[in-house]
């Protein structure tokens, strides 16, 4: 008998079940942190406004920000494979540009929905080819179709358009009954849909599972035959596609078209993801995380609201030290794990 | 035996880059049931001739036939589907993500569009079990694995995706050696299973024990295919560096340099106690005393740079220690090796040594600027004297101070490297390669000079590929071998193939 076949498996010590559970555990960290700050935060509220502990409270986060969440899906895709996509805020502005333009030329509602969503998936499929074959970063890619859309979005109109069309302005005012005299808006039922399918896609797939290999090591990705390019091109069509969706979102909340809405919403989006717990060098994170992250952003600003004497702008000072934190938390958990 | 059709034909396969001939020529056949090593040298051409069969590189010309069908790869994924799987060195999964994802991604079994999750986990389980490594955890992430585990799970990949030939690129080069008797088993079990393994490796040693018949491949050519029984050691290595052993010994009756005294009572300049970095060598013990100069012999890739490294403090050392003169323990950086006089002609001369935009006075003033501090500007006077006088005890042409060195001869842009280092006046000085691509008349000269800066007290740290030069200029000579020191010879009429035999013997 040869002496190796007398060897003893080496080197991989069983893990224990209580270990394993804890490096399990150590995966979802980023995100439960979040899950548990945005219950912290709602705690304090309800503490100091009576008023603020209420399911329609918490309802309205969703309702008030059925855009960024949609938003927020396509940036996790884009996040997970190491990318990033600045055009998002710019898309959203251009779609409710077109939108509020051709309904008030009177076309159809379903029309200018199918446009607005070929014209986001288009921009988002033409910028994901260019980072691919040009092997362009993603960074200079999307500002450019940023400059491009919001561009375009001055070139239609300077002005504030008006949206009165019927479909537009029903949606805007329509309400979903829940039990115990709660509602949201249909958009809201839009949105979570999105997630859901998104969370199927990520998690069931196979195109989901190479996101996440392209975001792990894309040299591994592409060495392991995986459909890298292909799938690099649809995230950010995706992404496009998701802004567009948003765009129309938007309109049906603000119920019109201006140049200058949206301004700065892309970072919020990337704000969300990462305070849900995606990192940004790609390959961790999940979709869900980044629906807390929104509804985070969502509980600041019912804060300063609530409050009353606050500037919004302190919205975005809390944002920006709260995405200091999570990126710090991130990098500790890198360092625990490596 | 009757004829049996190899799973792999590759004729006359022939790449090129720009300005090289990467492969010339080449056939390669490998079978079934065999483990098959592909021996040579750095830059001999195994890495190009395995990403010519994994469809990393497209061939220029020739032909790629597996199991007899004419193929044409020109992405990994098509050679993999023709059944080669390859685990790379660096292994080349995805640490985000699941063992068991990582088996099957891109292979998940499917159920109505969705990922069978309980179907992944199942067929894992026995892939790994057949493998005998079902101790490894489906569920648990890549990257909290060893480097050693992380690649046996990429060869359970390639046994899930039932692939007929298995590459394996420099797989032991971080593994210690229980890692490698483990990965070892693995190979010839599938080796027995009928899968044709194709090893590349730099551990002559490793290569007899696993391999059954290698292939020699030298500057891009093929030297030949042999069966490893058949095959000595020392004609291996004389096959992969490419001298016969009689022209080796002739070459060896040049004149030997007359020996320093040996510094027997002396203080070393330099004294290293089982030095060695985790991946790259081990157990370097070696002292160098002043006024003697010390060479490195060794195969291409048995450690020699990465040993000059350490010396210097470009790569840390994480185990022993090294005194510079009686004192300290480790060298930290680059800096501090500069701080002690320690000096580092590279191998790599265009790439960490010169700059070739600058002109000779530049690229001669820039180590001493450095040691100086950038606020204290040396006059251009001083400047002037300096460069003419390295100009002239080197010979360096043209002798003109303000060429541009990239226009320099490849013997006189290492003059100037080593001009450069001289005029900070090292009391060590390591010579990585000093002598390579440069013709026969520099390279006398810069034999020469090595004798005469270690007569006038300097100590010398000599590495070359040629065994002859190393025997040439040398006090001492340390054995390299698999990436640890072996041996050390005083040069006292020791010929080149008395260094082969102990580099062809077993460890020592």
């Amino acid at each position: 008998m040869s002496p190796l076949s007398t060897l003893t498996p080496l080197t991989v010590k069983k893990p224990s079940p209580a270990r394993s559970r804890l490096r399990g555990g150590a995966r979802y960290a980023p995100t439960l942190a979040t899950v548990g700050l945005f219950i912290a935060m709602f705690a304090v509220g309800a503490g100091m406004y009576p008023s603020f502990l209420s399911g329609q409270v918490f309802l309205n986060l969703f309702i008030d920000n059925t855009f960024l969440i949609v938003l927020a899906v396509g940036m996790t895709f884009v996040i997970l494979t190491g990318g990033i996509d600045l055009s998002v805020g710019a898309v959203v502005a251009l779609s409710m540009m077109v939108s509020a333009t051709l309904l008030q030329q009177g076309w159809n509602a379903g029309a200018v929905i199918v446009l607005v969503l070929l014209i986001g998936g288009g921009l988002g499929l033409l910028m994901g080819l260019i980072i691919q074959y040009f092997d362009i970063q993603p960074f200079i890619v999307t500002l450019a179709g940023m400059f491009l859309a919001r561009g375009l979005c001055y070139v239609i109109s300077l002005d504030s358009i008006p949206v009165t069309e019927g479909f537009f302005t029903g949606m805007a005012q329509a309400q979903i009954p829940l039990p115990g005299d709660l509602f949201v808006s249909p958009g809201v039922l839009l949105a979570l849909g999105i997630v859901a399918a998104a969370f199927f896609v990520l998690h069931h797939t196979r195109f989901g599972r190479t996101v996440y290999a392209i975001g792990g090591n894309e040299h591994s990705a592409m060495l392991m035959g995986l459909p890298v390019k292909a799938t690099k091109v649809l995230v950010y069509a995706l992404s496009g596609l998701c802004s567009a969706i948003a765009g129309i979102l938007f309109s049906f909340y603000s119920l019109s078209g201006y140049s200058l809405a949206a301004q700065g919403m892309e970072l919020d989006a990337i704000a969300a993801v990462v305070i849900g717990g995606t990192l940004l060098t790609g390959g961790t994170g999940y979709v869900l995380g980044s629906v807390v992250g929104v509804l985070v952003l969502g509980i600041v600003q019912t804060f300063i609201a609530y409050d009353g004497t606050l500037s919004s702008w302190w919205t975005k000072i809390v944002i920006g030290g709260l995405l200091l934190v999570f990126i710090l938390l991130q990098r500790l958990f890198a360092r625990k794990a490596g | 035996m009757n004829e049996i059709v190899p799973v792999v034909e590759m004729t006359d396969i022939a790449i090129g880059f720009p300005g090289v001939k990467a492969l010339d020529g080449v056939d390669f056949r490998l079978f079934q049931g065999e483990v098959h090593a592909l021996m040579g040298e750095n830059g001999a051409g195994k890495s190009t001739l395995i990403k010519a069969l994994t469809g990393v590189y497209t061939i220029d010309s020739g032909t790629v036939t597996v199991l007899g069908e004419p193929k044409r790869f020109s992405t990994p994924g098509e050679s993999q589907a023709a059944g080669i799987s390859t685990v790379y060195q660096e292994v080349n999964l995805c640490p985000n993500l699941t063992v068991e994802e990582n088996v099957l991604l891109g292979r998940e079994p499917r159920r109505r569009g969705s990922i069978d999750w309980k179907g992944v986990r199942s067929r894992t389980r026995e892939v790994l079990a057949e493998l005998q490594l079902d101790h490894i955890d489906p569920g648990s992430l890549l990257s909290t694995h060893s480097i050693a585990v992380q690649q046996l799970i990429a060869i359970a990949r390639s046994v899930e995706i039932n692939a007929k030939v298995l590459i394996l690129d420099e797989p032991t080069s971080s593994l210690d050696a229980d890692e490698v008797s483990q990965l070892f088993r693995v190979i010839r079990d599938l080796r027995d299973r009928g899968v044709a393994i194709l090893f590349v490796s730099h551990f002559l040693e490793q290569v007899y024990e696993i391999s059954d018949r290698m292939t020699v491949l030298r500057n891009g050519k093929l030297v030949g295919e042999y069966l490893t029984r058949d095959l000595s050691r020392m004609s291996l290595i004389s096959k992969m560096i490419g001298k016969d052993l009689e022209a080796l010994a002739e070459l060896d009756q040049a004149p030997a340099r007359t020996r320093a005294s040996n510094g027997a009572g002396l203080t070393p300049f330099v004294e290293a106690r089982g030095l060695g970095r985790k991946g790259s060598v081990s157990n370097v013990d070696l002292s160098i005393y002043p006024g003697e100069v010390v060479g490195l012999a060794g195969l291409l890739g048995a450690g020699r740079t990465e040993i000059a490294r350490l010396f210097f403090g470009a790569d840390k050392a994480d185990e022993g220690t090294i005194k510079v003169k009686g004192t300290g323990q480790k060298i930290r950086s680059p800096r501090a090796a500069i701080d002690k006089r320690i000096g580092f002609c590279s191998e790599d001369r265009k790439e960490e040594g010169l700059i070739g935009d600058l002109t000779l006075r530049d690229n001669l003033v820039l180590a001493m600027q450095a040691s100086k501090g950038w606020a204290r500007r040396i006059p251009r006077r001083v400047q002037d004297e300096l460069v003419a006088e390295y100009i002239e005890a080197l010979d360096i042409r043209p002798a003109n101070p303000d060429a541009l060195i990239r226009n320099l001869s490849g013997g006189n842009q290492q003059k100037v490297l080593l001009a450069r280092w001289l005029v900070t006046h090292p009391e060590l000085l390591i010579l990585d390669e000093p002598t390579r691509g440069i013709d026969i008349g520099a390279k006398t000269q810069i034999q020469k000079l090595v004798n005469k800066l270690a007569a006038d007290g300097m100590s010398i740290l000599f590495i070359s590929s040629e065994l002859e030069e190393v025997l040439r200029v040398s006090d001492r000579v340390a054995v390299i071998k698999d990436r640890a020191m072996v041996a050390e010879i005083n040069n006292d009429g020791v010929s080149v193939e008395d260094v082969m035999t102990v580099i062809a013997g077993g460890a020592q």
